[in-house]
């Protein structure tokens, strides 16, 4: 006891003498988190100044959300010193880091869906002031002087679920701002937004920072957090890598420092010669949702359909594959006619849709991973009647063996597993049926860098071996690197098709925008 | 013009439960022209009182994102004790007495289910099953199980109490008792905590979010522990009203009748997910299944048709909303 005492002071009077301790925020020293075992934070440094922009980078497991809960106070450190505003913080709860201006936004923004935009952001702040009596009044001022300091209207009585993703995320920002925020950490903030609300997001960090609001960002998305963060943090594996300012780096060596490798750009190779017509969509159409899609698929081709949210490119990726019913239109693979709106004959047909959200559609989350991968192959491995287990265990754990899933065994259940490995067994389902055409809807939405460059790796793989892939994403970098054309859609409409060996990120950025 | 109306108004259940009463009265009027008259009414209130104060208790766990079906039986069990002790020790006690002593146990036996899933975390719907049984059990093992019609004078003297009667030109008797007092100072008092204290907006929150309401630093516990409580103390003060107002304390009676009452809620648009409802949709919820139970005969519907017509107005009357949501959510998708 009295050795821990002496090392506090030492340590507080070494840290008395640094320059950053005075004015940062956020000063964590030496800080070292073990859960049962396991570091999960070894000996990490971090300072934020007030209103500085700080991007946290790392991949799954890094230690990023561990550095968060204890600076939220959720998590105790195990070893280290914690000073917040100047103050050095020997217990932490969450109320005492919010009193201190730290304030979390979940990738959920924690709203309560049914109450007022007004309530959502005034009820952390009323509730802080301990009375007792509800003032409506008095809630509405504050959620109006919030949206004004962001410069932002929203319906103050609107009720919260009403409202699309990137409002939800402004009313979370007004709520922390009402809570007197010195210090906002987003957790992965622009994973729902489309390019033109990530541009007002950016514009509004911007100013926060010249209010002295400072920013930490929790993100998989470089380019974007590498054009507003200030400065970056690289942890992997608990420790810290990487830091400096955000010009020193760009993606190419952000995902370096992140995977510990370097991940080529591979740009797509070309399409093998002597290509044959897949399949031809001709006319598809649906009221108030896309019209007159028309394209035509190579063996081997890669080919991506893209767009702004909205754009209609998800609709149209589920009505190639009959979950959404087109009102005209024809899908013919291989020149034969495939019923439109009927997923069990485009499953006949050989067409595969990977789902874009895999948590709810695309994957049974508590089942196995042989579950999940034999679902798709019941009718193959059935013999009068029965199942043959060895044989569906046997084909199942080849094609996780080829698609590299890092899994205990094949009994395990698929939450357990990180996004990469999860959107692996939602490709082995499918790709144990031998597709011919094969749909990815958003195929590396919440996947980590290194997993994303693998997941491109893979389909690359699988075009050259004369699977047609269609890719539906807003990933421009991913695009680019996979597909061999890319069709641009706004307003249900396809607007454009680039060749996407020669177009580049800026232009295809302007193209959607446009 | 959007004053007047809020913007959902066409879309609620509030406002479609309203419409197929004013249908009904229509009907029932041009059925048979004595049903619109004060005596129905008059009628078709007294037969709201009790419901209507259970239906307030049974709406605000709805909204705390919980259910309660245990509080039928913490209404007689708190009825029927407190006539009990009454006679056993002062028989000559005021009626207030009565009332107090009976939202007290009612109180106090909703604590039980607040101890239970505020503080131990445990399902609502699987404690207030068990301790519907329990309290019943209890009710009836240790406390009695013989009907009392001799009840306290006081009792009598609080339901002959009205605050108007008399006989309408054609000569139909009406009376309106001081209990419906009662059911007005429920509604007003619970209006007050769910919209004007943070109590009450920290109710709607944890429906909304519990997760959420964590991080934000709402008290969940106490604030459950207090829903839970609040309802007791509801069902205690629904129960003595019923035994008086009927003149009987019947240890058999009222249980059997939870179902109804959240029936009743959940027609005024309450949500079983939590987050969502109101006192106007509550109280239309209750005239609605109240009118259905007493006066579907007007219009030729014979009783044994009741709780068919209740269960399809709860099918339409839930499903309609939520189909839409539905649809209006393909269509946004």
């Amino acid at each position: 006891m009295g050795r821990l005492l002496f090392l506090n002071t030492l340590q507080s009077s070494w840290l008395f003498m640094s320059s950053d301790h005075d004015t940062a925020f956020i000063d964590l020293r030496a800080i070292t988190k073990r859960y049962a075992g396991v570091t999960a934070l070894d000996s990490v440094d971090f300072t934020v100044q007030p209103g500085e922009a700080v991007c946290l980078a790392g991949e799954n497991g890094s230690g990023k959300s561990t550095l968060i809960k204890i600076i939220s106070g959720v998590e105790p450190a195990t070893e280290g010193t914690i000073h917040i505003a100047g103050q050095e913080r020997t217990t932490l709860n969450p109320r005492i880091s919010a009193a201190a201006g730290v304030m979390v936004i979940f990738q959920d923004f924690s709203l309560f869906p049914n109450l007022s935009v007004a309530e959502n952001i005034a009820f952390a702040t009323q509730l802080s002031t301990h009375q007792r009596f509800f003032k409506a009044r008095a809630s509405r001022d504050i959620a109006s002087a919030a949206l004004d300091r962001i410069g932002v209207e929203i319906d103050l009585d609107a009720r919260v679920e009403s409202l699309p993703v990137a409002q939800k995320q402004l009313v979370a920002i007004c709520r922390a701002l009402a809570s007197k925020a010195q210090l906002i950490i987003m957790d992965e903030p622009t994973t729902a937004l489309t390019d033109k609300e990530v541009r007002r997001l950016q514009g509004i960090i911007r100013m926060l920072k010249d209010e002295g609001v400072a920013v930490i960002f929790v993100s998989h998305k470089l380019a974007e957090v590498l054009e507003v963060s200030e400065k970056v943090v690289v942890l992997r594996n608990g420790k810290k890598v990487a830091e400096g300012p955000a010009s020193d780096f760009d993606t190419q060596s952000l995902t370096y420092h992140m995977t510990g490798r370097d991940v080529p750009i591979v740009p797509p190779s070309d399409v093998t010669a002597g290509a044959q017509t897949l399949m031809e969509v001709k006319g598809l159409g649906k009221v108030g949702s896309f019209a007159d899609i028309n394209f035509e698929l190579k063996t081997g081709e890669v080919l991506g359909i893209t767009g702004l949210l909205g754009s209609g490119r998800t609709s149209v990726a589920k009505a190639l594959f009959g979950l959404v019913a087109p009102d005209s239109g024809s899908i013919r693979v291989d020149g034969q006619p495939v019923p439109i709106g009927d997923p069990q004959a485009a499953s006949t047909a050989r067409i595969g849709y990977v789902p874009e959200d895999r948590l709810t559609e695309g994957l049974f989350l508590s089942q196995s991973i042989l579950r999940n991968v034999a679902v798709g192959r019941l009718d193959a491995h059935t013999s009068s009647g029965f199942l043959n287990m060895g044989d569906l265990a046997e084909e199942a754990a080849e094609w996780l063996r080829r698609l590299k899933v890092k899994a205990p065994d094949i009994e395990a259940p698929v939450q357990s597993l990180s996004g990469g490995n999860q959107q692996r067994v939602a490709l082995a389902r499918w790709l144990s049926r031998a597709p011919r055409v094969l749909i990815l809807n958003g195929p590396s939405v919440g996947v980590d860098v290194g997993s994303k460059a693998d997941i491109h790796d893979i389909i690359r793989d699988l075009a050259s071996q004369g699977i047609g892939i269609i890719v539906i994403s807003d990933d421009l970098p991913e695009l680019l690197a996979t597909c061999h054309r890319i069709l641009v859609m706004r307003d249900g409409r396809i607007i454009d098709t680039l060749d996407g060996k020669s177009v580049t990120e800026d232009d295809l950025a302007h193209r959607l925008a446009s | 013009m959007t004053k007047l109306f809020p913007r959902d108004f066409w879309t609620r259940n509030e406002t479609l439960v309203a419409g197929v009463i004013v249908l009904f009265c229509i009907i029932a009027t041009l059925s048979d022209p004595r049903f619109f008259t004060i005596t129905t009414v008059s009628d078709l209130l007294r037969a709201s009182i009790v419901i209507g104060i259970l239906a307030v208790g049974a709406m605000l766990v709805l909204v705390s994102g919980g259910i309660d079906v245990s509080f039928t039986a913490i209404a007689v069990f708190a009825m029927y004790s407190s006539t009990v002790l009454s006679l056993a020790i002062w028989p000559g006690i005021p009626w207030p007495m009565i009332f107090v002593i009976s939202v007290i146990f009612g109180a106090g036996l909703g604590a039980v289910n607040g101890f239970f899933i505020a503080f131990l975390g445990l399902p609502t719907l699987i404690v207030t099953l068990g301790t519907l049984s329990i309290f019943r059990g209890f009710l009836l093992t240790f406390i009695g199980s013989q009907r009392i019609s001799d009840l306290p004078p006081s009792m009598r003297d609080f339901s002959r109490g009205v605050i108007a009667r008399g006989t309408t030109e054609a000569g139909n008797f009406y009376s309106i008792p001081w209990a419906v007092l009662a059911l007005f100072f429920v509604i007003v008092l619970t209006w007050f905590i769910l919209k004007k204290t943070m109590l009450g907006r920290s109710i709607y929150a944890i429906g909304g979010s519990v997760e959420s309401a964590r991080r934000i630093g709402i008290n969940v516990k106490w604030t459950q522990f207090f829903v839970y409580v609040y309802v007791g103390a509801l069902a205690g003060l629904a129960g003595i009203i019923h035994g008086s107002v009927g003149r009987m304390a019947d240890p058999f009676s009222l249980v059997g009748l939870e179902l109804s009452v959240i029936a009743a809620v959940v027609l005024g648009g309450a949500r079983l997910i939590g987050g969502y409802g109101t006192l106007t949709g509550t109280m239309l919820g209750v005239a609605l299944i109240v009118i259905v139970q007493n006066s579907l005969i007007v219009v030729g519907i014979p009783t044994t048709w009741q709780s068919v017509t209740i269960g399809v107005l709860i099918l339409l009357g839930t499903g309609v909303p939520a189909y839409r949501a539905k649809r209006a959510a393909a269509q946004a998708g």
